[in-house]
């Protein structure tokens, strides 16, 4: 703190002559000004996220033996990464949910933003705020309410028998991909909606008044001018949510059964009751990777259609 | 708006659409508060009665007071940490025009885009490996990680539409930096500094992932209901004081929307 009351206090007395050169330096240079006040900011945040960053990855090259880990250099983890199947079938498992999550929540969320954006005149902050205010209660709890709608005696079994539609509670509600994916849907819905909505907001609505003039019809106008300048909404609204989701360990624990558990559980388990440190960071550093490959190829197709299409 | 006559016919399908997807946000959360009210242990239709003892169940319950204090604890320290970060970040950023400054903030909100576990099961490694135990400052420093672009996102919005020239005008009346924060910019951006508080200890007071692997022997809220699904016959409680925590949050949730809306310069949504 002392650090940025002190550096900003040459510009704001510039009528005193004042120190060397590097003080003028540093006067002319805004640049300088800016990434000072920012350092505390930067610093702490470099420092928080690089620091246990490159300790996981040292851990993943080292070898768990017993409590103690051995700090000798080996591929091992990595190779029991790529060879195991189970891990094969857990990172298809969360590839496949992850994305059909980030897929059907834009989605549905599509036409309540587009609905928000350009039917609702009044009050739209009232609307924008209903939307993402579930967002901001307890992800825990809002994982539990999915449990208790689709557990056995739930709320949707439950309701059904006592209306006598059922006469035995549907087993396969809970404890499935497909519970999860419903239950991440719903957790993730103010991560399509709000990146959805703003750029449907930016849409300069004359556009849409020249097309409707030069003949446009409405479905015309949404293909060819409406979906293409909501495309970067879109985009940010899936890699929003495949990244969290596809890290995810609550949900699949709570609503996934075995056959729903994702991949971040067994990383979970190697921190805690598989006691196995390096082959976990190996595991962690993996997820990261193909996170990362999976978003990158999403812009590059993105941009690759933009060109193509301009 | 200059919108066309067209985009203002009321379009009913759309709208039928938006309310049932409203309901799919908001029933199953609307599902605690009916079922914590219900007398019976099986959370199940039909209703059997009202009662409140579950409720009481719960207040009564030292674990749970412990844990909420743990939880309160944590989440001021982690807003207050964070958003005096977040003032420097907005400030910086919004103040001058610095070169290059994208990568560098894209620094600042990786957070946003590293899945929690990741960050959680790194920093464990990282304070394993130096010895530091497991505590409450661990959690809250976890939690200030992932609280910080939340805070300066909010804080930029604020400091954006800020008038430079009255900062200028303090300065040229021979006031110091520090004064000219305090004096001028600070009570501008009151309301700006409260929202993201307010924003930073909601995300801190239900954080999970972070805290799972965090926390030493001290339960977080979070980490105590957590604890408590495992067990059926306490699942009522967590309805209770579930609850509770849904209708606090929606309060503090919505005051700190509304004072982002009061700050000096904020958009005029209502009615355009």
């Amino acid at each position: 703190m002392v650090d940025a009351t002190s550096l900003s206090e040459p510009e704001l007395t510039e009528s005193r002559p004042r120190g060397g050169r590097l003080a003028t330096l540093f006067r002319r240079s805004e640049s300088l000004r800016g990434y000072a006040l920012l350092s505390p900011t930067l610093a702490v945040m470099a420092l928080a996220m690089c620091a246990p960053t490159a300790m996981m990855v040292a851990l993943s090259f080292w070898v768990q033996s017993g409590f103690d880990i051995t700090m000798t250099f080996t591929l091992d983890n990595y190779a029991k990464v790529f060879t195991n199947p189970i891990f094969e079938a857990l990172f298809l498992r969360t590839l496949m949910i992850s994305g059909t999550c980030a897929l059907a929540t834009v989605l549905i969320s599509y036409p309540m933003a587009y609905y928000v954006a350009f039917h609702v005149h009044r009050r739209k902050l009232a609307w924008v705020i209903m939307m993402t205010l579930p967002f901001w209660t307890s992800y825990l709890l809002r994982v539990f309410s999915w449990k208790v709608v689709l557990g056995y005696n739930g709320a949707i079994n439950s309701g059904l028998m006592s209306l006598g539609l059922i006469s035995e509670p549907l087993e396969f509600l809970l404890y499935s991909p497909e519970a999860v994916i419903i239950t991440l849907a719903h957790a993730w819905a103010a991560f399509a909606i709000l990146p959805i909505y703003v750029s449907l907001e930016k849409i300069d609505r004359s556009l849409l008044e020249a097309a409707a003039d030069l003949g446009d019809g409405a479905v015309a106008r949404f293909l060819r001018i409406t979906l293409p300048l909501s495309m970067p909404g879109v985009i940010a609204a899936l890699l929003l949510i495949f990244i969290p989701t596809f890290g995810d360990f609550v949900t699949p624990a709570l609503v996934g059964g075995p056959d729903g558990m994702m991949l971040a559980n067994i990383v979970q388990k190697m921190f805690g009751k598989l006691n196995d440190w390096p082959l976990g960071s190996a595991l962690a550093i993996s997820m990261m990777i193909i996170v990362s490959i999976m978003c990158g190829g999403l812009i590059w197709v993105t941009r690759q259609i933009k060109e193509r299409a301009i | 708006m200059s919108a066309g006559g067209y985009m203002h016919r009321p379009n009913r399908p759309l709208m039928v659409y938006a309310i049932g997807y409203l309901a799919f946000l908001y029933m199953p959360i609307l599902l605690l508060p009916l079922f914590s009210f219900n007398d019976a242990i099986y959370i199940a239709f039909p209703l059997k009665a009202f009662t409140t003892q579950w409720y009481q169940q719960m207040f009564a319950n030292d674990a749970m007071h412990a844990a909420l204090m743990n939880s309160v604890q944590v989440g001021v320290s982690a807003s207050v940490l964070a958003t005096i970060l977040g003032i420097f970040g907005a400030k910086a950023v919004t103040r001058f025009r610095i070169k290059g400054v994208k990568p560098v903030l894209g620094v600042v909100m990786l957070p946003l885009v590293i899945p929690p576990i990741i960050m959680g099961v790194a920093l464990l490694i990282l304070l394993s490996q130096m010895g530091i135990p497991l505590s409450l400052i661990t959690v809250t420093v976890g939690h200030v990680l992932i609280c910080v672009p939340f805070s300066i996102v909010t804080l930029m919005a604020s400091f954006e539409g800020f008038d430079k020239s009255m900062e200028e005008a303090a300065a040229d009346l021979g006031d110091n930096a520090w004064w000219i924060f305090w004096r001028v910019t600070f009570p501008m951006v009151f309301p700006g500094i409260l929202a993201s508080l307010l924003l930073c200890f909601t995300i801190s007071f239900d954080e999970f992932i972070m805290a799972f692997f965090l926390a030493g022997t001290d339960p977080t809220l979070p980490i105590f209901i957590y604890g408590q699904l495992r067990f059926p016959q306490k699942l009522p409680g967590v309805l209770a004081l579930g609850t509770c925590i849904v209708a606090v949050t929606f309060t503090v949730v919505f005051l700190a929307q509304w004072l982002r809306g009061r700050g000096p310069t904020a958009p005029k949504t209502e009615g355009n």
